[in-house]
């Protein structure tokens, strides 16, 4: 096993002993699921929603090409600089130098997870700039040097009174567990980076085919701010975002709100069609806009897992799958964790490395359940375990499974299997719980049930009779 | 070859298998019947929204209440006049920041507060210290009690999201029904040329970021107004 | 209606009273029914651990075994799901895909086929006691399976049925993946008979068995105070 792989499973060890964290997040999602439910039974026929939310996307993304030329000259035309990206080096390399062809000095940033994917405020710090993440849960994180824990909620495993000792040891705010006095400290310290920024990094939700726009959705306004004050704007955004009309954000921004945060639609939901325009008295000189391929185009080329391009990002299935809330979002190691993150890694890191993820997973299907535009991600999962398998499979697995297939497909092999197993378990007192115990993995924390003496073939025969 | 040729060409490579389409393998309490064409007109599955002014105005009344915006009807300026006084005087407001239109001008007017223009260039830091925001805007939306602004219509980008309370000057042939109807609109008055930035803005600023407990004013307005005469 | 079953491998030789049961209820009311002695497993543990070879060789037998059968029952959720999802995926673009669609189309879970095709809720069954009802994750995702089995249990005369919170969480199981990550599929079942307990039942009931090995396998170990029992055993008891 790997050690990507054998980590994971040290993790979640960890983890899925930790019942604190396990009732933490429990409760945590409880008031999720409450207003999801609530939100969902507002729209006329979510069913239909998401049908429809997936045949757009579908349409935008089996027309990928056609919708990104059409969404770069629009935005070309209004004075936006674009660079098209094959890998994260490239896109950071540029951003780099972008701010260094302006002196930048300190840049706020929006969260983007395509920022995460490719370490983008790594590479602009070891330039020497300061890089402030403004949404609350990212600058929660970032102050603590870790990782977001979710996609959408990145501070969500934390408590108000770890976050208090957080901000008074790095930012020497009294401490305080009114979560409200903490939402001020970081505004207040915010505020000042804001206006003294040269340089806004955002994401982008979507990006506009018809009318060249890029959509940002936040709640806290950070997404303005970031877009709003400093003289620069970069947007990094997957190739994959594109929708092809406006009007179709009327069915997305609903979709991502209710899906992803609970909302009827999120507070802020931003068209940036470009920089400051002629007569406009506020806005960035320059808007950049770099598209970013970075394994993106692999995954396209797999028609059968396209789908997964459709994603909004929305964390839904996150919220859903009873493996992310045992073991946490940090156990995955990944950019991108639950269950979109197990189907999407192995095609953004490699299979051979990142196929563990998919066979971490019951396969429940919650996540597909939950996903707004339809993603079949439990089918995915069992796709990337059967490729998995065609690379590299262990020999002794091998052997198993063309056992397997011997003994079901010749019936009185497997009666006699059954009987010699009827007999086993006889034996089996005496190694079980032992490092001999040929189901070991079982009965470590589990009873094994018990083989019937008299089984329902036999039953059948002696009814028969 | 340029970067954009080769991820382009990467792409119409890749698109030479076609994909199944969507909604094959759900499962049979999630399964619709497929569209001919993609959709277009979502207004069938969106929540309802009543066509009647009252109708709508009732659902926006419903939605502030649940986003804690202060919505308010006005019948007149008069009352107009009434309430943003009030408002100031309850907030103890020295200076606002606001931009050129009919609505501002006349409720800078009433007010005669200290005053920071947005109309053109302006000092950010005079900007960040005002009490409110005062702006117009485009549209108000029913479905969603969401406050549509952009560069043109709202004095920029930053005037309605810096300071820590946003007031919204409404007419009620704004209020529209849903977000179709805002995308059309903004689509008819735009469409030859977007201002840089439009925006939904729906409620004051907020975040469940700690303990995922609401807080207002995260990083925007803490507190939005909006009154539509 | 000729009913052709299929008994999944585990129950088989781990539960053949819950086979028997459903073998009751469909003959108490007034079916014939057939079982092909030669069915062994529907290809599954192989499919779900990425052996797709392994498994379509396992499936084939299992598509000739019911080529001439009118209808087919069986008493799993999940290995439904496998015959009626899966075997769709697992022969897509090979010469028997016509033959897994058809298959697909015939098969029929225990409860969704008394409920959905038979218009049966009321068997006549009399069980005392109160249960709470888990929803396997393949017979309530792929099959469809939520209301059925509640109207049947409605009908059980001196039956109660209280439910639990999050009944729709998996509790773990989920075939080789209970062994390949037992810690992180122990607590999910854990999670589960904890939810199960707040209830006060009596028993567990599912439609599937395989979930209930799992969390009756933790709960022993636990000595956690939790009965499983199948639905098709409910429904036979007199």
């Amino acid at each position: 096993m790997n050690t990507v792989a054998q980590t994971f499973k040290e993790t979640a060890r960890r983890m899925t002993r930790d019942l604190r964290h396990r009732s933490w997040i429990q409760s945590a999602l409880g008031k999720y699921y409450v207003g999801r439910d609530e939100k969902k039974a507002r729209f006329q026929n979510w069913q239909e929603a998401r049908q429809a939310a997936a045949e757009i996307k579908w349409d935008a993304v089996n027309h990928l090409d056609k919708h990104l030329e059409e969404f770069v000259s629009k935005i070309e035309a209004r004075g936006t600089k674009v660079f098209w990206a094959s890998t994260g080096q490239q896109a950071c390399d540029y951003i780099v130098n972008v701010a260094k062809k302006h002196r930048v000095r300190s840049i706020v940033k929006s969260k983007a997870m395509t920022g995460e994917e490719i370490h983008l405020a790594q590479a602009l710090e070891k330039s020497g700039v300061e890089v402030v993440e403004t949404d609350l849960g990212e600058y929660i994180v970032q102050l603590r040097e870790e990782a977001p824990y979710h996609i959408v909620f990145p501070a969500m495993h934390l408590t108000r009174h770890e976050i208090s000792d957080l901000f008074n040891k790095k930012l020497g705010s009294a401490p305080t567990d009114s979560p409200e006095e903490l939402t001020m400290i970081a505004r207040r310290t915010l505020r000042k980076k804001y206006c003294a920024a040269d340089m806004g990094i955002s994401g982008a939700n979507f990006a506009v085919a018809e009318t060249g726009m890029i959509s940002l959705t936040t709640n806290e306004g950070n997404g303005r701010l970031s877009t709003s004050l400093p003289r620069i704007h970069v947007a990094l955004i997957g190739i994959e975002k594109v929708l092809p009309t406006l009007d179709d954000l009327a069915l997305f921004l609903p979709m991502l709100a209710t899906a992803g945060a609970a909302q009827a639609v999120s507070c802020y939901n931003t068209f940036i069609a470009g920089p400051r325009q002629e007569g406009e008295p506020d806005g960035p000189n320059e808007f950049h806009v770099v598209l970013l391929d970075n394994g993106r185009t692999r995954l396209l080329a797999d028609a059968e897992q396209r789908d997964t391009l459709h994603c909004i990002r929305c964390g839904a299935c996150l919220n859903v799958c009873p493996i992310y809330k045992n073991i946490g979002g940090h156990t995955y190691g990944t950019t991108y964790m639950g269950p979109i993150g197990s189907v999407l890694t192995p095609h953004l890191r490699g299979l051979a490395e990142w196929k563990h993820l998919s066979f971490a997973s019951s396969l429940c299907g919650a996540c597909s359940e939950a996903c707004p535009v339809k993603i079949d991600l439990h089918h995915h999962l069992l796709q990337n375990r059967r490729n998995a398998i065609r690379c590299k499979s262990p020999w002794w697995e091998k052997l198993i499974f063309k056992g397997f297939v011997i003994l079901m497909n010749y019936p009185l092999l497997y009666r006699l299997g059954v009987k010699f197993g009827w007999l086993g378990q006889k034996f089996h007192g005496l190694v079980k719980g032992t490092r001999l115990d040929p189901m070991i993995a079982w009965t470590q924390s589990r009873e094994a049930p018990p083989l019937a003496l008299k089984t329902f073939k036999d039953y059948w025969r002696g009814r028969k009779s | 070859m340029s970067e954009r040729e080769q991820i382009l060409g990467r792409i119409r490579e890749a698109l030479r298998v076609a994909a199944p389409k969507p909604g094959l393998l759900s499962g049979p309490g999630q399964r619709v019947p497929a569209h001919e064409k993609r959709p277009t007109d979502f207004r069938p599955w969106l929540p309802a929204v009543g066509d009647s002014f009252d109708e709508r105005a009732a659902l926006f009344a419903k939605n502030s209440a649940e986003l804690k915006t202060d919505f308010q009807l006005v019948a007149n300026r008069n009352e107009l006049q009434e309430k943003l006084l009030a408002l100031a005087h309850a907030e103890g407001w020295k200076k606002i920041a606001t931009h050129a239109g009919e609505l501002t001008n006349y409720a800078f007017a009433v007010l005669g507060l200290a005053v920071v223009q947005t109309g053109g260039r302006y000092n950010l830091d005079e900007l960040e210290s005002s009490d409110a925001g005062i702006t117009e805007c485009d549209a108000l939306v029913a479905q969603t009690g969401s406050v549509v602004v952009t560069t043109r219509s709202a004095g920029g980008r930053a005037l309605s999201v810096l300071p820590p309370h946003h007031v919204v000057l409404a007419r009620r042939d704004q209020l529209l029904r849903d977000l179709p109807a805002a995308f059309t609109a903004l689509k008819q008055r735009y469409g030859s040329g977007y201002p840089s930035m439009m925006c939904l803005i729906t409620g004051p600023s907020r975040t469940g970021d700690i303990e995922r407990i609401l807080v207002l004013g995260a990083h925007g307005p803490k507190k939005l107004t909006i009154f539509c005469m | 209606m000729k009913i052709s079953l299929f008994i999944p491998c585990f129950i088989d030789a781990c539960y053949p009273q819950v086979g028997i049961s459903m073998v009751k209820v469909l003959e108490r009311l007034g079916h014939q029914v057939d079982y092909p002695e030669d069915f062994t497993c529907c290809g599954q543990p192989a499919f779900n651990s990425g052996y797709w070879d392994e498994a379509r060789a396992v499936a084939e037998k299992v598509l000739a075994m019911y080529r001439n059968a009118e209808i087919i029952v069986g008493v799993s959720g999940s290995c439904g799901a496998m015959m009626m999802t899966f075997y769709k995926e697992l022969f897509h673009s090979t010469p028997l895909e016509a033959e897994a669609k058809a298959h697909a189309a015939k098969v029929w879970e225990f409860s969704d086929f008394l409920v959905t095709k038979l218009g049966v809720t009321d068997v006549g069954a009399k069980f005392p006691a109160k249960v709470t009802f888990h929803d396997g994750c393949h017979g309530l995702r792929e099959v469809g399976l939520k209301k059925q089995p509640r109207a049947l249990l409605a009908k059980v005369q001196g039956l109660e049925l209280v439910e639990m919170d999050a009944a729709e969480s998996c509790c773990g199981f989920g075939g080789t993946f209970s062994v390949k990550f037992p810690m992180i599929s122990t607590a999910m079942g854990e999670v589960k008979c904890d939810s199960a307990l707040k209830t006060s039942a009596d028993y567990i009931v599912s439609c599937d068995s395989s979930c209930l090995m799992h969390i009756q396998g933790l709960a022993d170990r636990q000595k956690k105070p939790l009965r499983t029992m199948h639905l098709a055993e409910v429904l036979a008891k007199q």
